[in-house]
């Protein structure tokens, strides 16, 4: 048996790379991150006929190998430094020439590679016809024309990649002419390069040149750290050349490099390589659907239309699997505290365990419904319409069309989360947008706050829970996007970035492709329940439960059951005791866990939240609520389950809710209003800080969304209170 | 022939592209799209509040903002 073969993918976004990678891997993938970033590295089995094995990568889709994006980077790290067997490029053949010029440069890197050409269907469709073969003899690497959705042609693509595994032959970088001065200039450096021996364990010399002149600001970095000296000679070489190109011909070295390549693409393809039987501007069926959904008039009103439908569809549907995880978790608490003795293991798994649990997975089917919609949206292609008609609403609060993406990952068609709306923010250069971005996709609301929201909303709503569902989002965005402009006037004043994107064509998406998806997503939220809230609600429990009542306490609750029973021997009956019984049972469990470190704190923050109306109950829930947003909803229901002292008869909290005289519409408003807003959960945090480089802006965020949301959940409640809302 | 800027091409308009006129970052991305002299253009559209503009090219859409467009010269067919 042979050593793992290590296939990585590698193409443009909307090339189909995702989709071949599911189609190869099936189910055997596992989703990481590459070390010090936060971009996704995926990784799957193949099995080959034979029996050999392969890991195949699914490296980030990007449209070139420069260090343009946080994608291009970990793409050519993973390249250069892995090394992988074989490389196959997916293209989209309704799309070549473009698509060829990351090959061209993958080429010009030297790895092992195989074309795909994919989505031939859609080509033949718009009249083009390709030669594969010609392509392959001219490019000199093999090209197989497959369909990534149905897997037509991949065996035959997995052939290749093993016969070429098997060779193993070294790299053989592409050389090609950029013209008389750059190509002068690239063979002095490479030479220079050469001698010194300047890196050229990881890179060939010409590959150096090259990026030195394409002005790429990582491999520059880097060679300044490795030999301050040949990176000078080098910059030298660079800035005369550059002065000389925009004396003679007002350009730069990158664009004359970039002009060569598509040069290069052009001639290979003039030669009976493609042929185009229609107008190259036909309009496609894409095309028409884009007179439609992105018309001046129509597309705005469609679009509110599908974002209010995506959340009919999640909030109803997902209503019945909701109800029966609850059911399922109701009927565990009833057994467990049949099966086992009263005391703190009991209370630790009926009250910590099986409550918290259930009140995070109860929320499974909202977040996979919601995902799935997202899904469709993003896999449809739609998506990248909401940020081509969005951005000139985005940049008028000092934000990009592409922050849309992180917005809506982070919650802004609610259920997102705000760890990889923080990550999606990534796709943005300028790192002051990033940052607004980044700071303020947190306001969204992330599947974690929904379950505070809908409990809210249902208990003192319900009437319109939907239609208030959808103005909290729309206040989510408004709050966001305000926030990001004082942001970008403040301290993140400065320019704007470009706004280059693709509009991929429309796509069905497929079922398979939208399971996968919505099952990582909501996978990584399971996990995160599982691991990190279990742990939190264990902790909070504990919280909760320590230290205890003082001996003297304890016994003055026993002397008053003892007098309250003993006086009821003769005169009351059996039921009137029972209730005063459970009245003094209330008030030891009430007193308990104000005597608790939870309590305490709870206590003692109540000095400054009665302006919002929180009480110390409320107070202990949202300090749970830094840790996991999740954690808000299950930790009320824990302090209202242990106020009750009987974890038996634990009534729904919405009903608890609903009978407690402290509530009333005004508090559920300003308490929505203050989760929505206040300090973003410690994950989010850790995030924030690590995507901008700095705890500053982790901590920054904290003090900044907590103090707006304090003010916020002020004003609703004494306005609503001055209002005469609150009877 | 004269040359106008990206900008000021009309909806359907083609045209093919005689220069880039931008270097960094915006100049590479331009580049890395596809938006190189000698290649032909479209304008597909432009968005509900009349930026950013969707054109074709190489047989793809691609989206830019105005304020981007200005530095691309075009030859209208």
């Amino acid at each position: 048996m042979s050593k793992t073969i290590t296939i990585a993918l590698a193409g443009n976004p909307n090339a189909g790379k995702t989709t071949l990678f599911n189609t190869l891997t099936g189910a055997r993938q596992h989703v990481g991150n590459y070390p010090g970033v936060t971009v996704e590295k995926k990784a799957g089995a193949y099995i080959f006929p034979s029996g050999e094995q392969a890991t195949i990568v699914d490296l980030p889709g990007t449209y070139s190998l420069t260090a343009y994006s946080v994608e291009e980077v970990v793409a050519r790290d993973y390249l250069v430094q892995e090394k992988p067997d074989v490389v196959i490029n997916i293209t989209d053949a309704s799309n070549l020439e473009r698509n060829l010029y990351l090959s061209t440069q993958l080429l010009e890197l030297g790895v092992p590679m195989i074309i795909a050409l994919n989505m031939i269907d859609v080509a033949q469709d718009r009249g083009i016809t390709l030669d594969a073969q010609r392509l392959s003899d001219l490019l000199k690497v093999p090209v197989i024309p497959i369909l990534a959705r149905s897997g037509k042609g991949t065996p035959e693509l997995m052939g290749n990649a093993l016969e070429l595994a098997r060779k193993n032959t070294p790299w053989n970088p592409l050389h090609i002419s950029y013209g008389e001065d750059v190509d002068l200039a690239l063979r002095t450096m490479a030479e220079c390069i050469s001698e010194a021996g300047f890196m050229t364990d990881s890179y060939t010399p010409r590959w150096l040149a090259l990026k030195y002149l394409e002005g790429d600001s990582q491999i520059q970095e880097k060679g300044r750290k490795n030999n301050p000296t040949v990176d000078a000679q080098l910059q030298e070489i660079v800035a005369r050349v550059s002065a000389h190109l925009h004396q003679t011909m007002e350009t730069y070295p990158e664009a004359i490099i970039a002009d060569h390549r598509y040069g290069y693409l052009k001639s290979v393809l003039r030669q009976e390589v493609i042929t185009h039987k229609f107008d190259i501007d036909r309009l496609h069926a894409s095309d028409r659907i884009d007179k439609v959904l992105t018309n001046r008039f129509l597309g705005p009103l469609i679009m509110l239309g599908v974002l209010l439908g995506l959340y009919k569809f999640t909030f109803t549907y997902s209503a019945l699997p909701v109800a029966w995880i609850e059911t399922f978790f109701g009927w565990l608490g009833t057994i467990l505290s049949g099966l086992l003795p009263d005391g703190h293991l009991k209370s630790m798994l009926i009250s910590g365990v099986i409550d918290g649990m259930g009140g995070v997975l109860g929320f499974v089917p909202l977040i996979m419904f919601m995902f799935f919609g997202i899904a469709i949206l993003e896999d449809s292609g739609y998506l990248a319409r909401v940020a081509f008609m969005m951005d000139r609403v985005f940049r008028i609060f000092g934000l990009h069309g592409s922050s849309v993406m992180a917005y809506i990952v982070s919650g802004g068609i609610a259920g997102g989360c705000a760890v990889p709306g923080v990550m999606a923010a990534r796709t943005l250069r300028s790192p002051r947008e990033r940052l607004a971005t980044l700071l303020t996709v947190s306001f969204m609301n992330c599947g974690a706050k929904l379950p505070v929201l809908a409990l809210l909303t249902a208990t003192f709503f319900s009437n319109n829970q939907a239609q208030l569902m959808f103005l909290l989002t729309l206040l989510a965005w408004g709050v966001a996007l305000t926030a990001a402009k004082v942001l970008r006037l403040t301290v993140l004043r400065g320019e704007s970035t470009p706004f280059v994107m693709e509009l991929p064509p429309y796509r069905f998406p497929t079922f398979r492709g939208l399971l996968i998806h919505t099952w990582e997503r909501t996978w990584q939220y399971i996990k995160k329940a599982g691991t990190t809230i279990l742990a939190i609600s264990i902790l909070i429990w504990a919280m909760m439960t320590f230290p205890g009542l003082p001996k003297s306490e304890e016994e003055f609750f026993a002397q008053q059951r003892q007098e309250v029973t003993a006086s009821a021997d003769q005169t009351t009956e059996a039921l009137s005791l029972k209730e005063k019984l459970a009245a003094i049972d209330t008030a030891q469990a009430g007193s308990s866990l104000r005597h608790s470190l939870a309590g305490r704190i709870g206590t003692a923050m109540e000095s400054v939240s009665w302006l919002p109306g929180f009480d110390w109950r409320t107070n202990i829930a949202l300090v749970g609520g830094f840790a996991a947003k999740e954690v808000i909803v299950t930790t009320l229901g824990t302090a209202y389950s242990l106020g009750e002292t009987d974890p038996e008869a634990n009534g729904s909290l919405a009903e608890t809710l609903a009978r407690d005289p402290h509530w009333n519409p005004v508090v559920a408003l300003a308490l929505i209003v203050f989760v929505m807003f206040y300090a973003p959960c410690f994950v989010t945090v850790v995030c924030i800080s690590r995507e901008s480089g700095s705890w500053k802006w982790g901590v920054f965020s904290i003090c900044f969304n907590t103090g707006f949301a304090f003010l916020l959940a002020t004003l609703v409640y004494q306005g609503g209170r001055a209002l005469g809302f609150a009877g | 022939m004269p040359t106008i800027l990206l900008r000021e091409m009309q909806k359907d308009q083609s045209g093919t592209i005689t220069a880039v006129k931008v270097g960094g970052e915006l100049g590479r991305r331009i580049r890395d799209m596809g938006i190189v002299p000698g290649t032909r253009i479209t304008i597909m559209g432009r968005a509900p509040l009349y930026d950013p503009v969707a054109i074709r090219i190489m047989g793809g859409t691609l989206t830019l903002r105005n304020s981007e467009a200005d530095y691309i010269e075009v030859e209208p067919a």
